[in-house]
């Protein structure tokens, strides 16, 4: 397949960046897209340029490390996966895709698609967790819990935490994340003790590292390679209201 | 030199609890004045250094991806065991012990091995109450699936993401402990080396990934949780970062390689498709509770579409050889039945590199739905790497490099001969033998990690009696020079090869010679192009960019160093061991129906490698002595 690389060239942080255009005459239809920019900076390499850095690593959708914007839509124009998942064979002959890193005020450009997304980290720092210290544990089967509920808390747990939700939302907000991680641990007995605290400490470390507010476009579902339901959203306003007016009320 | 293993004295089922009683202890107000260095965060390195920060010591936690979530524990599917006995058919301590002991083809350290399955129930309590939303039954009590290697259905999951949830509750614990300033974590910071002062581990030199600074950091002891060497093979499950460096620093600066020629390969991978391939692919084990493995009868069938071949001129030969575990035949031996059916000609998919893992009767007898609520993911993936849907036609799989038993070694305290060095998970050697059960890989990282390590480098700690180094210490400055020169050499590099090409190139080596078979006359030649080939890529690489930034190029040149000399230990470590054992099969050695033979008066050993500067690597041996157990026959028929 004949196809054109249009990538976001950018030195470091701070730099002026651009995009460069590079061809690809021979590209095999069964690689993988990241295959494909292997190959790229093989070629670049051995023509004494500087290769494209990108963040990747398992390279089956599930470690949530790669992260660019192809042709407009964080991971691509499939449905449901991650970059690494992209193939070659989901584009045209004679396309040219462009190739850019996730954009957003919280997540700053270290090099090329390479973005700093430690401020997802810092949100689950701030709440995203039990406070169970080990050998503290009871049984595990001494709580039970519904087959139902304990299917929903994992469809919020899938969630990769690879910011493709801030990439897509017009206010670069994290909330489908932020959610994801409320609502997994809001719908367990194990979470209920913290919950309160949790929604509002989550919610307002989001704030403070310069996410943009939820205005409810769902675009965040919509590219969510792991399919996280927007309904996460509501159960988050829902656990965060509770919690503001309790504080208010103490 | 004697290996001493530190085995506690007593019965098997008493050994860790007395252990456990003499262990010394340090008071919890002065645990703060100590530092815990903790390489790499997945399951055993992130539950090590929440557990240690937990108890507090001060923690540093390091690893080379993005975020302290991503390392490739999360990639495993398929579950995790323990012997909880909720399905109430006969399981015990004593049977999880036993399975994942002759699992490992009577290679592994028995007391080791014992402790892991009695840490198992603790493992499954500790998570749940972290909220890992494992599957459940309808009645709100946790469910449990059947793996390769057992009779019992020992194995907890969450769908086909065990490892992600797992990791999560690890990351999330340790996520808490950073939170509230009692552990400090380095993201996209790669370790070079190991700082050893009078024998003892005193530091780690690390590159900044970012920003390409090498600094020295100094604790009272080090954790390597740094995972397995399987990319030495290039292709393999593993992510693309993983790497030996970590673990091969430490063995060249002292630390034993233990078993390096212990390599899994694992049964149901997605085959490889063509040349410009960078993983392969697993599809997890549990599918072989549902799915029956399957090749055509007659050679001339493997070009048909497999649904025109009748039943009768289908070969299950799974079924047919191991009839009491059938499609549930462990790893090793799952693996070298499927090479051996494609080594007779009857292989298929591209290049007859290929077996059927066929869907259909589950469809019939389960329904679609009952299918896609226990595999969906799974199919979803091998629909997206070979755009062909398996519940229509069955899934052709191959085996491919997984896991690596072998690490380095440890004693009883997981600590490396080195004092001050400890090593946990994947990293380490000690529990898996030749061979590694399923669903017991996330056992043994999260067993370390949880409940072994916070006790064992308290007691390491409470023994110390000098302070901490500076980083100025001048064997830290040398350190860090040395790396830095290293760095700078590559950097410089400007011959006429790829990194890539010359890893594609050890990696074909490796798995020809070195894979699922071996024999004597291809290993000695392996062992003789490796040095020829490492020379050619220290001289003929090409690399560009900077070495103060972001550079995968140097990251991956300085990894795949590292794993040309350690392709060499793997290959001396396999010609050395005359027998076939496990995931080692040396052709030379097999029973007349093809099954690996063990020659247990001369190989009961581990053999634990010393490096030599410009020398020959020199082979200790810890004998393998078994005190209520017998090394029977492995016989799965």
């Amino acid at each position: 397949m004949n196809i054109k690389l249009r990538v976001w060239r950018q030195e470091k942080p701070n730099a002026k960046g651009r995009f460069v255009v590079y061809d690809f005459p021979d590209a095999d239809p069964n690689m993988s897209f990241l295959e494909m920019m292997d190959a790229l900076n093989n070629r670049l390499v051995l023509q004494g340029e500087e290769p494209v850095a990108f963040d990747h690593d398992c390279r089956e959708g599930i470690c949530g490390a790669c992260s660019a914007v192809i042709g407009g839509k964080p991971h691509g124009p499939g449905k449901r996966i991650t970059t690494c998942q992209a193939y070659v064979r989901a584009f045209r002959e004679g396309d040219v895709i462009t190739v850019e890193p996730f954009r957003a005020r919280a997540f700053p450009v270290l090099k090329d698609l390479v973005v700093d997304r430690s401020a997802l980290d810092r949100i689950v720092q701030a709440g995203g967790f039990v406070s169970v210290s080990t050998g503290s544990a009871p049984e595990a089967n001494a709580i039970p819990v519904a087959k139902e509920v304990s299917d929903k808390a994992f469809d919020a747990a899938a969630c990769i935490g690879c910011g493709a939700c801030v990439a897509t939302c017009k206010n670069a907000s994290a909330t489908l994340f932020v959610a994801a991680k409320i609502s997994h641990l809001g719908w367990l007995p194990q979470g209920q003790a913290e919950r309160s605290r949790r929604a509002l400490n989550m919610v307002e470390q989001m704030g403070k590292e310069g996410f943009g507010s939820c205005s409810n476009t769902l675009a965040c579902e919509a590219v969510c390679p792991k399919g996280i339901s927007a309904t996460n959203i509501a159960r988050m306003n829902r656990d965060f209201a509770f919690a503001l007016v309790s504080r208010a009320g103490q | 030199m004697k290996l001493d293993a530190k085995t506690p004295l007593g019965p098997l089922p008493q050994k860790w609890g007395r252990h456990c009683a003499g262990i010394r202890l340090v008071n919890p107000a002065n645990r703060r004045k100590y530092e815990v260095l903790v390489v790499g965060t997945g399951l055993a390195g992130a539950s090590a250094a929440a557990s240690l920060a937990e108890m507090g010591y001060g923690v540093k936690a390091f690893c080379y991806q993005d975020s302290a979530r991503r390392a490739h524990s999360i990639a495993a599917q398929g579950g995790i065991n323990a012997a909880k006995n909720y399905p109430n058919d006969g399981d015990s301590v004593w049977r999880l012990f036993h399975d994942t002991l002759k699992g490992g083809d009577f290679r592994a350290r028995e007391a080791n091995v014992y402790r892991l399955a009695q840490l198992s129930n603790a493992i499954i309590d500790q998570s749940v109450a972290q909220g890992v939303p494992f599957a459940r039954e309808y009645g709100g009590g946790l469910a449990n699936r059947s793996f390769g290697g057992a009779q019992v259905s020992r194995t907890f999951y969450a769908r086909g993401q065990t490892g992600q949830q797992l990791l999560l509750g690890a990351y999330q614990a340790l996520a808490r402990q950073v939170g509230l300033g009692a552990a400090k974590l380095f993201t996209r910071t790669e370790m070079l080396d190991l700082v050893v002062v009078d024998g003892r581990a005193r530091g780690v030199v690390v590159r900044d990934m970012v920003t390409g600074e090498i600094t020295a950091h100094t604790g009272d002891a080090v954790v390597l949780a740094t995972g397995g060497y399987g990319n030495v093979y290039d292709l393999s499950t593993n992510a693309r970062g993983c790497n030996a460096s970590a673990i091969w620093r430490a063995h060249r600066k002292g630390a034993f390689f233990a078993n390096p020629c212990y390599t899994q390969i694992h049964p149901t991978c997605i085959p490889v498709s063509g040349e410009g391939q960078s993983k392969l692919t697993l599809m997890s084990e549990s599918l072989r509770n549902d799915g029956r493995v399957w090749v055509p009868k007659r050679v001339e069938d493997c070009g048909k579409s497999p649904a025109t071949i009748p039943e009768d001129d289908r070969d299950y030969f799974l079924e047919r050889k191991y009839p009491s575990y059938g499609n549930l035949a462990p790893r090793d031996i799952s693996s070298r039945a499927a090479k051996e059916v494609c080594d007779q000609g009857r292989g298929v998919g591209p290049g007859g590199r290929g077996v059927y893992l066929d869907f259909a009767d589950a469809i019939e007898r389960l329904g679609h739905k009952e299918v896609e609520g226990r595999y969906g993911n799974l199919f979803d993936i091998y629909h997206e790497i070979t755009s062909e849907d398996a519940y229509l036609a069955p899934m052709r799989i191959y085996p491919a490099v997984h896991y690596t038993m072998g690490g380095l070694w440890v004693d009883y305290n997981l600590m490396s001969n080195l004092p001050g060095l400890f090593v946990a998970g994947e990293a380490n050697f000690s529990d898996h033998g030749a061979n590694r059960l399923g669903a017991s890989a996330l056992m043994q990282g999260l067993a370390d990690g949880y409940f072994i390590l916070p006790l064992t480098v308290g007691d390491y700690i409470a023994g110390l009696t000098s302070p901490r180094l500076g980083i100025d210490h001048a064997e830290c400055k040398k350190s860090v020079d040395e790396a830095v020169h290293r760095v700078r050499g590559w950097i410089e590099a400007k011959g006429k090869r790829t990194v890539a090409s010359f890893h594609r190139e050890l990696g074909k080596k490796m798995w020809e010679y070195c894979g699922m078979a071996r024999e004597r006359g291809g290993l000695k030649k392996l062992a003789g192009e490796i040095p020829v080939l490492h020379e050619e890529f220290r001289k003929n690489t090409c690399l560009t960019g900077h070495a103060n930034g972001i550079n995968a190029m140097l990251e991956q040149a300085m990894r795949v160093d590292d794993f040309f000399e350690l392709a060499q230990l793997i290959c001396a470590d396999a010609l050395d061991r005359d027998e076939s054992c496990g995931g080692h099969f040396r052709v030379e050695h097999q029973t007349p129906d093809g099954e690996a033979k063990r020659d247990d008066a001369r190989f009961a050993h581990v053999s634990a490698w010393e490096h030599r500067a410009g020398g020959a690597p020199v082979l200790h041996k810890e004998p393998l002595v078994y005190e209520e157990t017998v090394m029977s026959g492995r016989n799965y028929k």
